[in-house]
């Protein structure tokens, strides 16, 4: 059976702690997009188009890439499971050598 | 407690130890480890002191256990560490650890040569069986030789032929067959064929597949060229059976000798094992008793013997508080309580013992890293406690890099504990261990300082609702499509009723992240700031030298050194924050066309002159500056001619104090001090009243204070100047942020399909990595230092000498091998 073990235990824990910051950024980036905060007007990508005829399709800009940043927090908490397993199967190898 | 404020009183005391309890007395005193031990015998030679036999002796047991380790480590073994330290051993036991390692070294020697030589036996064993016996060869398949002529065959012949069988290195089979066909001209027939299995090189150790060859030939010469040229590369060589009955005999002899053999080998290598499980048993204790034994006679050593009385004279520095503790360790460790400490008035300066405890224990290091406090000084570690921190986070200021910060450092306080933490052995990751409080209040500042200056992770938090509001502006101004088309930069005019609502509850307001002289406005915030608090370190450095002055009983410092230096700090630069806080205070932007500038005024103070265009803060406030510049000029002279003259009148006026005389049973101390200008031949007398000529001193005395005087004169302006470096940094890590963000983290918005999704994994983890790398480590490290370089030289050098040395006292440190 091929080896399900394939990052070492300090990969694994890099993962981890990635995973989540990553989740828990970008879970509360999103929420802020969500709610259209002006801080965050920069880093929406509008054009010169989006700004007549009200702020409806800003609005939509922002909630698109909210959703983005949803999908991202998810795939992180996948990575996130995906580490934490891993790292037990590195604890269980280190416990059956002895 | 009080012994973070300064360092504890230390006294120098001498123990005397009677010859047969001084073993004992020391062991006690090294288990509490209280004294530091001072050399009585300098200029002794290592190899004439007292007791340099036993430190032998002691040194040829630690290199039987050298042996032993090593011999643990070839078997694979580590030896557990020892749970509780043992005592030193008395003579008697350390005879018996003695005895016994010795003979368990010789025992080990023994069994592994007989492992070995057994082992050699068996190779030799194994390849003589495979050679020519094991299986009938074959021809290779490369030889153009024929097939070797069957033995039985050699009847019909003439000529007797004759084999050598062998067995050869797989990498020289292509020369030997070269030399071997070209030195014996085709009268011999040689076969080669790899051994089935591989063995062991005896040489290399590494496991290879021989090869065997057989040779038949004949010719007595032939015979002895094969045997030449088989030598020069190295091959065994076997006799060779002619007939098939006496090689099944060999064979089965051989298996018989392989079998008997392994069997005495297991007996051997089983022996082996239970000799090192002794040794792995025993081998953690010895090694810490003989380094605490070895460590006693070392401070033996330093011990003067004395002739009258009797017994062995110590001199130590003790912590007075200490002092019953030794006093019981020595009645502890003394048969008949006859070993007594006695302290002894000395006129040097004591080393200086500051206890300090795991958190306190990083900031002393910090403060002890410039310069060990003098006997004491006040410390400034204390108060480093905050101001570290607190001017680490002005610089740092954000809450997610502080959070970040705060978090690790939490990590490594919640399993301080944890072995696996302690142990590390890579000197990058201790230091930060060491550190770990340091960081975690560091961490915990930023957080706050990050909230002040409205940034995390560059971007600003509406916690609260933002001040401005740009509805009021715009309605006042009646902005159309067109005017907005053109101006791509609108004012908000703070002087429009409803445009700026008050100030921000807490920090700096959010919309200054969108504007674009977001700069210009945190600019003179944070210069300003830096100025303030720069100015209060330092009036707080200088109150601290009241402490000093006050404890060593030079009161005249007080009106003479300090009251100056208050005045020349606090007329000039407390002016300058009054000045800052006055104009924050009093002007609004209702006048912010005609506000005076500071800084203009600052430097006309100097020149007495006045700008006409430069309106006045305050009425009145030409002559005010005029008095303070007077009032600081003329602190000057006094902090350069005060203290030097006070003490040349002191000295000018006749002694009325007349030398005391040495109490009865009071001793001298043994060891002469070295100090400067203490000759041998100089009494304590002549030491406490000054037996020098006062010219020289007086030179001296106006030397050092001229210098102080120039160095705090200049250093206030320069110093002032220096915190500026507060704001330098500050902006440095907005902006570092503020780019990372932008030219990283953007990217990832970008895609507005639902792929954006994917693609902003990677940018994070990028962003995440950079961050980590630049914002926290690289920023993290420059203002670290940038702090502690303010609190080194601008704090410090208001009233800290640091020319003291620590208290090392003889105690036995933990096992640290390996």
């Amino acid at each position: 059976m091929v080896s399900l073990l394939c990052c070492g235990p300090k990969m694994a824990a890099c993962g981890l702690v990635l995973s989540a910051w990553g989740v828990v950024m970008l879970v509360l980036l999103g929420i802020f997009f969500n709610v259209h905060s002006a801080v965050l007007i920069e880093d929406v990508p509008f054009t010169e188009e989006d700004f007549k005829g009200g702020p409806e399709r800003i609005y939509r800009l922002y909630e698109q890439v909210s959703y983005n940043c949803f999908i991202a927090a998810g795939l992180y908490a996948l990575l996130g499971g995906f580490s934490l397993f891993q790292s037990r199967l590195n604890k269980r190898k280190e416990y059956m050598v002895r | 407690m009080g012994s973070l404020f300064r360092s504890e009183e230390v006294c120098l005391a001498q123990l005397f130890l009677q010859s047969a309890s001084a073993y004992s007395c020391i062991s006690e005193l090294g288990e509490r480890g209280l004294l530091e031990f001072r050399d009585l015998n300098p200029k002794v030679s290592p190899f004439q002191r007292r007791f340099v036999g036993e430190v032998r002796r002691c040194e040829e047991m630690e290199k039987t256990f050298t042996f032993l380790q090593q011999e643990l480590r070839a078997a694979g073994r580590l030896p557990a560490p020892c749970p509780e330290s043992p005592r030193a051993p008395a003579a008697r036991e350390a005879l018996r650890v003695q005895e016994q390692s010795e003979q368990l070294a010789q025992e080990l020697r023994e069994v592994s040569r007989s492992r070995s030589s057994l082992r050699d036996r068996l190779r030799d064993l194994r390849q003589h069986l495979h050679a020519p016996l094991g299986s009938p060869p074959r021809p290779r398949a490369l030889s153009e030789r024929e097939p070797i002529l069957d033995p039985s065959l050699h009847h019909h012949l003439d000529r007797k032929i004759n084999f050598v069988a062998g067995v050869i290195h797989p990498w020289r089979v292509t020369a030997f067959e070269r030399l071997l066909w070209r030195a014996c001209r085709g009268y011999l027939v040689a076969s080669f064929v790899e051994m089935p299995e591989p063995m062991e090189d005896p040489a290399t150790g590494e496991s290879i597949t021989w090869v065997i060859f057989l040779i038949s030939y004949w010719g007595e010469q032939i015979g002895q060229k094969i045997r030449k040229i088989s030598n020069c590369f190295h091959c065994q060589v076997y006799g060779y059976p002619e007939s098939e009955a006496s090689r099944t005999e060999a064979i089965t002899r051989l298996h018989g000798q392989i079998q008997e053999l392994s069997v005495t080998l297991e007996e051997t290598e089983k022996y082996l094992a239970e000799v090192l499980d002794k040794v792995a048993q025993v081998l953690p204790t010895w090694r810490v008793q003989v380094q605490k034994m070895k460590a006693i006679y070392l401070v033996l050593n330093q011990c003067s013997f004395d002739v009258t009385k009797k017994c062995l004279i110590a001199e130590v520095w003790c912590p007075v508080r200490d002092l019953t503790q030794v006093q019981d360790a020595l009645r502890q460790g003394s048969v008949s309580g006859s070993c007594f400490v006695q302290r002894v008035p000395t006129t040097e300066s004591p080393p200086t013992l500051i206890r300090t405890n795991k958190f306190t224990a990083g900031f002393q290091s910090i403060v002890d890293a410039y310069g060990v406090a003098s006997y004491q000084e006040v410390n400034p570690a204390p108060y480093a406690i905050i101001t570290f921190p607190f001017i680490f986070a002005i610089m740092f200021g954000d809450v997610g890099h502080g959070l970040l910060m705060f978090l690790f450092a939490l990590w490594m306080v919640l399993y301080e504990d944890s072995p696996r933490l302690r142990q590390g052995t890579n000197e990058i990751w201790l230091t930060f261990f060491e550190g770990r409080y340091l960081i975690l209040l560091m961490g915990a500042f930023s957080i706050y300082t990050g909230f002040i200056y409205n940034e995390c992770f560059s971007k600003a938090t509406a916690i609260f609702p933002s001040a401005w509001s740009v509805a009021t502006m715009a309605n006042h101004s009646s902005w159309s499509s067109a005017y907005l088309a053109t101006h791509p930069s609108l004012t908000l005019d703070p002087n429009v009723t409803g445009v700026f609502q008050g100030p921000y509850p807490f920090g700096i307001d959010p919309i200054w992240s969108l504007a674009t002289n977001h700069l210009n406005f945190l600019n003179s915030f944070k210069m300003k700031m830096s100025v303030v608090l720069g100015i209060v370190h330092m009036g707080f450095g200088v109150m601290l030298g009241v402490f000093n002055h006050v404890h060593f009983q030079q009161r005249h410092r007080l009106v003479l050194e300090f009251l100056p230096e208050m005045i020349f700090l606090l007329a000039l630069f407390g002016y300058l924050v009054f000045l800052i806080f006055y104009k924050w205070i009093k002007f609004s932007a209702a006048d912010s066309r005609v506000a005076p500038s500071i800084l203009i005024h600052f430097i006309d103070m100097f020149l007495f002159t006045s700008n006409a265009e430069n309106l006045p803060l305050y009425p009145g406030q030409v002559p005010v500056q005029m008095v303070l510049v007077v009032l600081a000029l003329a602190s000057v002279p006094v902090l350069l001619l005060g203290t030097p003259l006070y003490q040349w009148c002191r000295q000018r006026a006749p002694r009325t104090v007349r030398p005391r005389p040495l109490a009865a049973g009071e001793q001298e101390p043994l060891l002469e001090g070295q100090e400067a200008g203490n000759s041998v031949n100089a009494t304590t007398e002549d030491v406490e009243s000054g037996g020098h000529s006062p010219d020289h001193d007086f030179a001296e005395i106006f030397m050092h204070q001229a210098i102080h005087t120039i160095e705090y004169c200049l250093g206030c302006v320069s110093n002032t100047a220096s915190y500026l470096r507060l704001w330098a940094l500050s902006l440095a890590h907005a902006q570092l942020s503020e780019v990372l963000w932008s030219m990283v983290m953007r990217n990832g918005f970008v895609g507005l399909s639902y792929v954006g999704g994917v693609v902003l994994v990677p940018v994070f983890a990028a962003f995440a990595v950079l961050t980590v790398a630049i914002l926290l480590v690289m920023e993290g490290l420059s203002a670290f230092l940038h702090a502690l370089r303010l609190h080194w030289v601008e704090f410090q050098n208001k009233f800290y000498v640091g020319a003291g040395y620590k208290l090392c006292p003889f105690a036995f440190a933990p096992d640290t091998w390996e």
